[in-house]
């Protein structure tokens, strides 16, 4: 065998080891996360742990749901925010905008996603916490710090942003241009026919742009973390502070791992937010994948 | 090749034309991104019958039909000037109000594309846009125009499903229906049979020789078959000018003009 030949065949080789190194690491995690949880799962069952208010890890209490419902609440108030925001503000930029605002723009909105988590926290601290604590609250006569799984769910919203609307963007665009013919030859405005026609053929693919963002807000950390106050209560209202289940984790780790099962919890914790995030994400590739094929 | 200075003695043979016509072009050009695609058109198309407009591919027959319910000013980088009079009113004028010049044409384009709602929901769009709100008079619309394209037996059944399980000459018809149920005096069709089965081609032609006593028609085809079949008049369009227009068996059967000639023979594609 020739020199060359062999060197293409060494690489061959190599690259689909590397390949398969890069794969392995996903279920590793997996693997290694589900080994450590293990003594917390056999100490208690997994309804248990998932559906118990009480989290004391001093007393031996490991119940999850103020995290599951901190997560919950953060992300649903930052989907409220912004989906109806980046709907309109793609149905803008795909149906309305003049080329050079676009071109002008998409960029723009990359470069917003691009920004540090921490800075989206620390504008959260410095913006959103002090106006939810100072004008916000008291018009509804609320007393609160402002750090809550509202002003989280604020700082979550901008930050997906520029995935949602970037995704949105390139649903609308497939939406045939006869279709939208169709309609306005009709005599409908074009805000009817995106209202009637197009929003409703990109259904799908809104969705999926919707479930994307979703798996990004339930695994952001320290952007959250820094402004929704880090309190194991279930929230009872926007004001409430909150405890997400990545703060969980970041806040945690690495102390007080003599308790035992601590250690096992915030490895479950961890898990948790894995397999929820894989299955989102998987999710939303299978419903982009069938848009694509129709398309 | 023909220079466009060639396509200078243009005939209108022998047309009777009622004083308002519905649809009157004056001196119109339209450039689309600096091309010039049509050249100072100037045509009366007559009232209450089949107007085909034909031509080699690229000509900018599409063009001509886009322009008359204003659906080419939506692309990008689109000029035109001069008039589209629709009932004597200009199109391109200051104050004209697209949704209300679109609401007088229906536009059948050349693959269907029903609208993502019921079959219903379909015919029932247009009038509900324009603030028909009551039931039975949707109902009776739906019923009217689905009668009219000969869908109604068909589909009378399943109102309510998708539009999108119908067969595709199926479609088109009640893409047509769709098209009617805004009471249009105008029907604008681009190569609308060019994506259909022969028999679904045979069933629209025949269903606009049909309306055609109650609706002004023009057609955009590449076939020059169709044109004979089912047009009164005929307009040639070569390079972004009306060479020729008259009565349908005179440009077939007699042109004028040598480009017609050639085109009608088979010559130009």
């Amino acid at each position: 065998m020739s020199w060359r030949l062999l060197k293409d065949f060494l690489f061959k080789k190599s690259a689909a080891v590397f390949l398969a190194v890069s794969l392995s690491v996903v279920l590793l995690i997996f693997v290694g996360l589900g080994y450590k949880s293990l003594p917390l799962l056999q100490s208690e069952s997994i309804i248990n742990i998932l559906t118990q208010s009480v989290w004391s890890p001093l007393k031996g209490n490991f119940g999850f749901l103020p995290f599951i419902m901190g997560t919950i609440w953060v992300t649903f108030i930052a989907l409220i925010i912004a989906v109806p925001l980046c709907l309109l503000a793609s149905a803008y930029l795909a149906e309305y905008a003049s080329d050079r605002l676009k071109n002008f723009v998409l960029p723009l909105v990359n470069v917003l996603a691009a920004i540090p988590p921490v800075l989206f926290g620390v504008w959260g601290i410095l913006f959103v916490v002090p106006i939810l604590s100072d004008y916000i609250g008291p018009a509804f006569g609320i007393t609160s710090s402002g750090y809550s799984v509202f002003a989280g769910g604020i700082v979550l919203a901008v930050m997906i942003f520029p995935i949602m609307i970037s995704i949105m963007v390139e649903v609308l665009k497939t939406i045939p241009e006869e279709l939208k013919a169709a309609s306005l030859s009709l005599g409908a405005t074009k805000w009817e026919t995106i209202k009637k026609v197009v929003f409703v053929k990109a259904k799908p693919g809104i969705f999926a742009a919707v479930v994307l963002a979703i798996s990004r807000a339930f695994g952001e950390t320290i952007a959250v973390l820094m402004v929704c106050g880090n309190i194991p209560q279930i929230p009872k209202g926007l004001f409430d502070a909150g405890y997400p289940l990545p703060a969980l984790i970041a806040n945690n780790f690495g102390e007080m791992m003599s308790i035992p099962l601590y250690d096992s919890a915030l490895m479950f914790a961890a898990l948790l937010l894995f397999v929820i995030i894989f299955g989102f994400n998987f999710l939303s590739r299978v419903i982009l994948n069938r848009l694509e094929e129709k398309a | 090749m023909h220079t466009l200075s060639s396509i200078e003695t243009k005939k209108t043979q022998n047309i009777v034309m009622p004083s308002i016509p519905h649809i009157r072009i004056e001196n119109l050009n339209v450039t689309i991104d600096g091309r010039h695609i049509l050249k100072n058109i100037n045509l009366d198309i007559p009232n209450n019958s089949i107007t085909s407009i034909i031509g080699p591919s690229g000509c900018g027959k599409t063009t001509l039909l886009k322009t008359l319910n204003r659906l080419v000013d939506d692309a990008k980088g689109v000029e035109v000037n001069g008039s589209v009079l629709v009932n004597g009113e200009d199109i391109y004028g200051k104050d004209a109000e697209v949704t209300h010049i679109r609401k007088q044409m229906g536009l059948l384009s050349q693959k269907p594309f029903p609208l993502p709602m019921s079959i219903f929901d379909n015919v029932a769009y247009g009038p509900r846009i324009h603030g028909t709100r009551n039931k039975k008079v949707l109902n009776s619309i739906v019923e009217l125009q689905l009668r009219n394209v000969g869908l109604w037996d068909e589909v009378k059944d399943r109102l309510h499903a998708s539009a999108t399980q119908l067969s595709i000459g199926q479609q088109q018809r009640l893409c047509l229906a769709r098209g009617l149920a805004v009471e249009p005096e105008i029907i604008l069709g681009d190569e609308s049979t060019s994506a259909l089965d022969p028999i679904s081609t045979q069933t629209i032609e025949n269903l606009l020789v049909e309306l055609k006593d109650r609706y002004t028609i023009v057609l955009v085809t590449h076939i020059l078959r169709q044109a004979r079949r089912v047009s009164d008049y005929i307009v040639f369009v070569y390079n972004g000018e009306i060479v020729e227009f008259g009565k349908s068996e005179d440009i077939l059967l007699n042109p004028q003009h040598e480009l017609t000639q050639q085109y009608v023979k088979g010559f130009i594609a």
